[in-house]
């Protein structure tokens, strides 16, 4: 009989034509399907019912099902469906419970032929056998599917599904008994059409309804569901336990599902609201759809391929009130238009990246966007041989090693430990940091911490040659960082200006000073093709003898100078920050003012904007020299975090903003600092050092930030002995009744602190174990592990 | 005197550590004492004219406290905190000043306080409930307390409250409270408007805009239509209301914002029907909670004489109930009779399709007439018409005059495939929530009605819910309205009628006259029914007329 149908739909199938087109019905469809000859499809809708011939160039209205005066609920139709051996058979599902029969072969004009109404609810499907003549199914909202013998008047048997409702029934393909159904609550039914006492299988498919579902044409035991949850889910029956093979996330729930013919890993979706869409997927490549059709205007309700042997044609019908045929090759392929781009991170810092090769050709054209040298600064570039990518497009496959040590965060983590961030006097702490970071060899860090005492504890009371110490250590380090910024932030003719200056500084000959602007200007040459990417590429490193090329300054000679090179910057951020940021008026009004009271003679000088190198640097010395108060500077402080938070080294940043507290608080806007404290912590996350994580969670003064600490401190506990979670309480299990936490060392109930060891899994409370483990290495239950605390 | 060390903070209370509590109880109780003492001194020194307004503030202050004090005393979870606040109290009054003490009968007017559950006998499960609604509000309200008859509802509901006021969402805190306050006022449900006029001022809201819409910013004013047209005429609602808020330049809204607002509202209103549904009476520290006149004066709360209470008294219920107790008994009978009937014969007689349609008209009609006949205009405890414009505009207008109310297919437009993906698209999660706590309101059931027990409710229950979304036009395909017919009297519909349209018309004899011989918890099951078949049906319409929108 399977055989015999085949065959037939074989034969009729061989030449198929027709166009991408579509008509207009006079409402919206709720369901379509089409008639065994491909030549025919039917529509169905809450006032619809008719007949289309699909012709070559057109949809033909053949017949109108709806016959009579009075509109009767038993014409809303929910579903219909055309028996694929049956040409002169229709059933059709009713909004009011009703499941209808039609037979075109009757004369009159009324084609009703039965009607069942056993159902109390909506029917959402019907669902004739596949090669049985006379058996049709059907899944209602009342919870019921109901098998019908068309000779019979009334269901053969009945199928309840303990839920409330059914939404989608089908019969298997291949197996001649077996039917599967779905449900509002996410689960999905095998049933045995002889046996209606229970099914034969159940699982829980999607989270929330399951609309639809449909049978693999070709391969035994492959079921597609979709979901309210979005997604499209493939499943494989003919093992013990229903194995989910593929899932396809889509972006909107799943309305339809059909598998397409002839192509194995391909099935067709439709949404139920929001997206209008018709999508083929190939399952194998679950976020990119194979094609697309964008035809219709309002959400598409029902999809049928037009023949069961033919991939290339799909009718669809929709709430907009159209009836479209869509072919494959006028399809939208997104795959197109999409870049495929691939990249990940290695175990150790590799980087990985593939692209289309294309793309990656085009990139390598433009040197001032891209830039090679962005790489080459802390990776090896090794650029593969182009791999052919399934098929699709060659690609470009790069992998950028790191060099050895220079992806390594160990400062991070170091300088995250170490530093002290409050609880003694601000000149201690900026000591201590001052000290960390030179100890780890970061020497510009420690020269700001050292800078910030001077500023804002005892001026000038710091030895100079605590200065000069730290220079004559000093490698390259800091110094590229310190060059991209001033030609960055103060455009060439200041940076020039800050470079003369600085060498003025330091006392040092005429010579020396032309050497200086010489290299500025090759410096100003490489900002120029590097565009605004570097900075952030300079952060990950100690980046050592390339950097000495790109910047032969020799170190000495720079950094020395950076107490008084701060200073004459002053000047002219102070002013722009007036003009351009409106931000915090009053602030920036009185510091604007305070240079205008101390700095008597300077105030003239300072206001002309740019006269020359010479003025400025007078202007500089006096300034210094006049002691100027801590506010005066907290500009230039906000500017220098600012700077080292856009470098990314958002350590730095927030340490400053805790340890300075309010001297510079009120000069940051609470956004800018909430979000670097957001980056830290979770940077700090990631390396977990909850310790420090916490500790900066508590001396934040953002709100947004200290109320981390507050948010989920709920600890859930499940009970030893039964596994539950323990809802009331938690040292009794509600169900076992029995005192989950004992302390191994008292033997009684752990009502508050519990500490345990993750080997063993003992513990009791901290202060106990904490004693115990002084005196012995050896867990307190006396399992002979050898517990650790730390 | 220092304010800022007399700034009293209550949220150490919520703590469930029980010595934060104790800390945070000892530092009220001086601060109580202090101010006392501030008083009486004041008193005791001679009588000064110039003192009287800063004295009459400081005594308000103090007042405030007491009154807050008083209802930790009754309502908190925690037995520590009922015992030490009622001890801070008493040695207050031992210090001559005069204390507060609670006014009416409980967190309803209409179920005696004996049937509500007692804060501190409740079980384990109800114990976490209320400390967890304790430890994010800082209060037991009374609809709380009512609700936790079902606390399989209750947590499901006070997890959506709070996700919606308190946790991840589009719209600021303070416009949160607000455009509840706006919903709540809609129904002048002063008891809701008082409650969330506190939460907003605690979120920092700014107190101009409690002075009435006009003072809130242009963006919560462009909601008002929506807020009127949704809570009396749903159906009204179209595309072009909601292009109005998405389109309106500066003033705009997005989508998401939108879809957060319409829950809020929609979640407010039908708690607005809740609140008079069961009676609910004012909080305890809120206006008319309580009282500072000796008990002697008067037994009645301002609100029970303003709805028609007066005179009812609890003997004159029971005699009634008594006299009619036969009949009542009747009543349940004949409802599982029906029941029983309909469940049975629905095969045999079957009605043709006109009569099916005609059932759903003549019902969706006749629910227009439904009225209780006293139509008194009840003025509100506080004035809370000033949160909304636009007072004329109600449900009644239109009933009166026999508007027409357009049929909405729910085959068409669910809850459960339409409603559900849209709200979670653009306010995520929220969607689950809403669609559990309709999953738990509609299939709620202990098998019970009044005295007997394993009855299948679902028919009922069914029929009111589908009564409700009648009246707002919606229509099942499957569903015989003739049941409702059958199931639902008279009275019973005019009750159902008057909660869901025009809540704040419900006296306690509407509450009393249906369902006679069933219980409390029942009734009040019955309004968890009302409730959110309302917000679905208003849910849906708003949806609706947004998913038109964005196709």
């Amino acid at each position: 009989m399977e055989k015999m149908s085949r065959v037939t739909t074989a034969l009729s199938g061989s030449a198929l034509t027709g166009r991408t087109m579509h008509c207009h019905l006079d409402a919206p469809a709720n369901a379509i399907s089409v008639c065994r000859d491909a030549a025919q499809v039917v529509v169905a809708g809450r006032s619809i019912f008719k007949i289309y011939a699909i012709e070559e160039e057109q949809f033909v209205e053949k017949l109108n099902l709806r016959v009579g005066r009075k509109p009767s609920l038993n014409l809303s139709c929910a579903d219909v469906v055309w028996h694929q051996m049956d040409e002169n058979l229709l059933a059709t599902a009713a909004t009011n419970g009703v499941v209808v029969t039609w037979n075109l072969g009757r004369p009159s004009r009324n084609k009703q032929d039965q009607l069942f109404t056993e159902h109390k609810r909506t029917v959402n499907k019907v669902c004739f056998h596949p090669t049985e003549a006379h058996v049709l199914l059907s899944g209602s909202q009342d919870g019921f599917m109901k098998c019908f013998d068309l000779r019979r008047k009334d269901s053969v048997s009945t199928f309840s599904g303990q839920s409330e409702s059914v939404r989608d029934v089908q019969f298997s393909i291949r197996d001649y008994f077996t039917f599967a159904s779905t449900f509002e609550n996410g689960n999905v039914q095998l049933w045995d059409i002889r046996r209606p006492d229970r099914c034969e299988r159940m699982f829980t498919a999607h989270n929330g309804p399951v609309f639809c579902c449909d049978w693999h044409p070709e391969d035994r035991g492959w079921l597609a569901t979709g979901g309210r949850d979005k997604m499209v889910k493939v499943w494989d029956m003919t093992t013990h336990r229903a194995k989910e093979m593929h899932c396809v996330q889509t972006i909107a729930s799943v309305a339809r599902v059909k598998w397409r013919p002839e192509c194995r890993h391909h099935l067709a979706t439709c949404s139920m609201m929001v997206d209008h869409n018709i999508y083929v997927w190939d399952v194998r490549r679950p976020f990119v759809p194979a094609a697309m059709f964008e035809e219709h205007r309002d959400v598409t309700t029902g999809i049928a391929w037009r023949h069961p042997h033919d991939p290339s044609f799909l009718l669809s019908g929709s709430k907009d009130s159209t009836l479209c045929q869509h072919l494959f090759r006028d399809a939208s392929q997104p795959v197109e238009r999409a870049n495929p781009e691939g990249l990940c991170y290695g175990l150790f810092g590799d980087l990985a990246f593939a692209a289309k090769e294309s793309l990656v050709a085009a990139e390598s054209g433009r040197k001032p966007y891209a830039g090679d040298r962005r790489h080459t600064i802390f990776f090896k570039r090794k650029l593969d041989p182009a791999e052919p990518f399934s098929g699709l497009a060659s690609s470009a496959l790069s992998v950028f090693e790191t060099e050895p040590g220079s992806g390594s965060m160990s400062w991070f983590v170091d300088t995250a430990e170490r530093y002290a961030l409050a609880g003694r006097p601000l000149a201690e702490l900026c000591d201590h940091n001052a000290k960390v970071a030179r100890e780890l060899g970061r020497n510009q860090v420690a020269q700001t911490w050292t800078m910030l005492r001077i500023i804002y504890c005892s001026p000038g009371l710091v030895p100079s040659a605590n200065l000069n110490h730290s220079v004559g250590k000093g490698s390259s380090c800091g110094l590229p960082l310190m060059n991209s910024f001033n030609l960055k932030d103060m455009g060439p003719g200041l940076g020039s200006e800050t470079r003369l200056d600085r060498s003025k500084g330091d006392a040092r000959s005429d010579t020396a000073l032309l050497d200086s602007s010489a290299t500025l200007i090759t410096n100003e040459d490489n900002e120029e093709t590097e565009g605004s990417d570097v900075p952030a590429d300079y952060l990950l490193g100690d980046v050592e003898g390339e950097e000495d090329e790109l910047y032969p300054l020799d170190s000495e000679h720079v950094h020395p100078e950076e107490p008084e090179y701060v200073l004459p910057q002053e000047a002219f951020p102070l002013r722009h920050e007036i003009v351009d940021t409106p931000s915090g008026p009053e602030h920036l009004q009185d510091k604007a003012d305070s240079p205008h009271v101390s700095g008597s003679e300077a105030d003239a000088a300072s206001l002309a904007p740019v006269d020359s190198s010479f003025s400025l640097l007078s202007v500089s010395h006096a300034l210094y020299d006049s002691r100027l108060p801590p506010d005066f500077f907290s500009v230039l402080v906000r500017d220098m975090l600012r700077f080292y938070a856009e470098q990314g080294d958002v350590q730095m940043a927030v340490s400053v903003l805790i340890v300075l507290g309010e001297r510079v608080r009120k000069d940051i806007d609470e956004q800018t600092q909430e979000h670097w404290y957001t980056s830290y912590i979770d940077l700090l996350q990631r390396f977990c050092l909850w310790n420090v994580s916490n500790e900066v969670v508590k001396l934040s003064t953002s709100r947004a930030v200290s109320c981390l600490n507050q948010a989920s401190t709920t600890l859930h506990v499940n009970c030893s002995h039964c596994k539950r979670p323990m809802s009331s309480r938690g040292w009794v299990c509600d169900r076992c009744h029995r005192c989950a936490s004992m302390c191994a060392v008292c033997h009684h109930v752990v009502k508050g602190l519990f500490v345990w060891c993750q080997g063993c899994s003992h513990g009791g409370h901290l202060q106990h174990i904490m004693k115990w483990l002084e005196g012995s290495s050896h867990c307190p239950a006396g399992c002979g592990h050898l517990c650790e605390y730390s | 005197m220092a304010e800022g060390e007399n700034e009293v903070r209550w949220d150490g209370l919520c703590s469930r550590d029980s010595t934060t509590r104790e800390t945070a109880l000892e530092s009220i109780r001086q601060i109580i004492l202090r101010k006392t003492e501030y008083l009486r001194s004041i008193k005791e020194t001679l009588y000064r004219p110039s003192d009287e307004f800063s004295n009459a503030v400081s005594l308000d202050g103090l007042n405030k406290l007491l009154a807050h004090l008083l209802m930790l005393s009754k309502r908190c979870p925690f037995k520590d905190v009922r015992e030490k606040s009622g001890f801070i109290l008493k040695s207050v009054e031992e210090l001559g000043i005069r204390v507060p003490r609670p006014l009416g009968h409980g967190p309803s007017r209409f179920i005696p306080e004996k049937e509500i559950l007692q804060v501190g006998s409740e079980d384990a499960q109800m114990h976490t409930l209320f400390a967890d609604s304790f430890a994010a509000l800082g209060r037991l309200d009374n609809i709380t307390l009512v609700m936790v008859f079902h606390p399989q509802y209750l947590e499901s509901f006070l997890k959506t409250q709070h996700y919606l006021l308190q946790m991840d969402g589009p719209l600021p805190l303070h416009y949160r409270h607000y455009i509840g306050i706006m919903a709540a006022a809609r129904h002048r449900c002063s008891y809701l408007v008082n409650l969330h006029v506190n939460d907003f001022l605690h979120v920092g809201g700014d107190p101009k805009w409690l002075n009435g819409l006009e003072n809130a910013p242009q963006k919560l004013q462009n909601l008002g239509e929506l807020n009127k047209v949704l809570a009396h005429r749903p159906w009204l609602i179209t595309k072009e209301h909601i292009e109005g808020l998405l389109k309106a330049e500066e003033h705009s809204w997005s989508l998401a914002e939108l879809v957060h607002a319409v829950v809020l509202l929609t979640h407010y209103h039908s708690l607005a029907s809740f609140t008079f549904g069961c009676g609910i009476s004012p909080e305890i520290h809120c206006d008319g909670g309580h009282t500072f006149r000796p008990p002697s004066v008067s037994n009645y709360c301002i609100c029970d004489i303003t709805n028609g209470n007066h005179g009812v008294d609890e003997m004159q219920v029971n005699s009634a109930g008594n006299i009619s107790t036969s009949d009542s008994f009747f009543e349940v009978e004949a409802l599982m009779e029906k029941m029983k009937q309909l469940q049975e014969c629905r095969d045999e007689e079957e009605a043709s399709q006109e009569e099916m349609a005609s059932r759903f008209e003549i019902e969706k009609r006749e629910s227009m007439f439904v009225f209780s006949s006293d139509d008194d205009e009840v003025t509100p405890a506080r004035d809370v018409s000033r949160h909304f414009e636009d007072t004329s505009y109600g449900y009644k207008d239109f009933s009166r005059h026999g508007m027409h109310v357009p049929t909405f297919r729910v085959q068409d437009y669910c809850w459960e495939d339409h409603g559900y993906s849209l709200v979670n698209r653009l306010y995520p999660d929220v969607g689950q929530l809403i669609d559990e706590k309709f999953h738990i309101a509609y299939n709620l059931t202990y098998n019970t009605m009044a005295m007997h027990k394993d009855v299948d409710t679902s028919m009922l229950r069914r029929a009111i819910w589908n009564y409700i979304h009648c009246m707002f036009g919606i229509r099942y395909d499957d569903y015989d309205y003739g049941e409702i017919n059958q199931l639902l009297d008279r009275s019973f519909k005019v009750y159902i009628k008057t909660v869901v349209c025009t809540p704040e018309k419900v006296t306690k004899r509407m509450y009393d006259s249906f369902w006679r011989q069933f219980k409390h918890s029942e009734k009040v099951h019955v309004n968890l029914l009302l409730i959110e078949a309302r917000m679905q049906a208003e849910l849906l319409y708003a949806l609706r007329a947004i998913t038109r929108y964005m196709t």
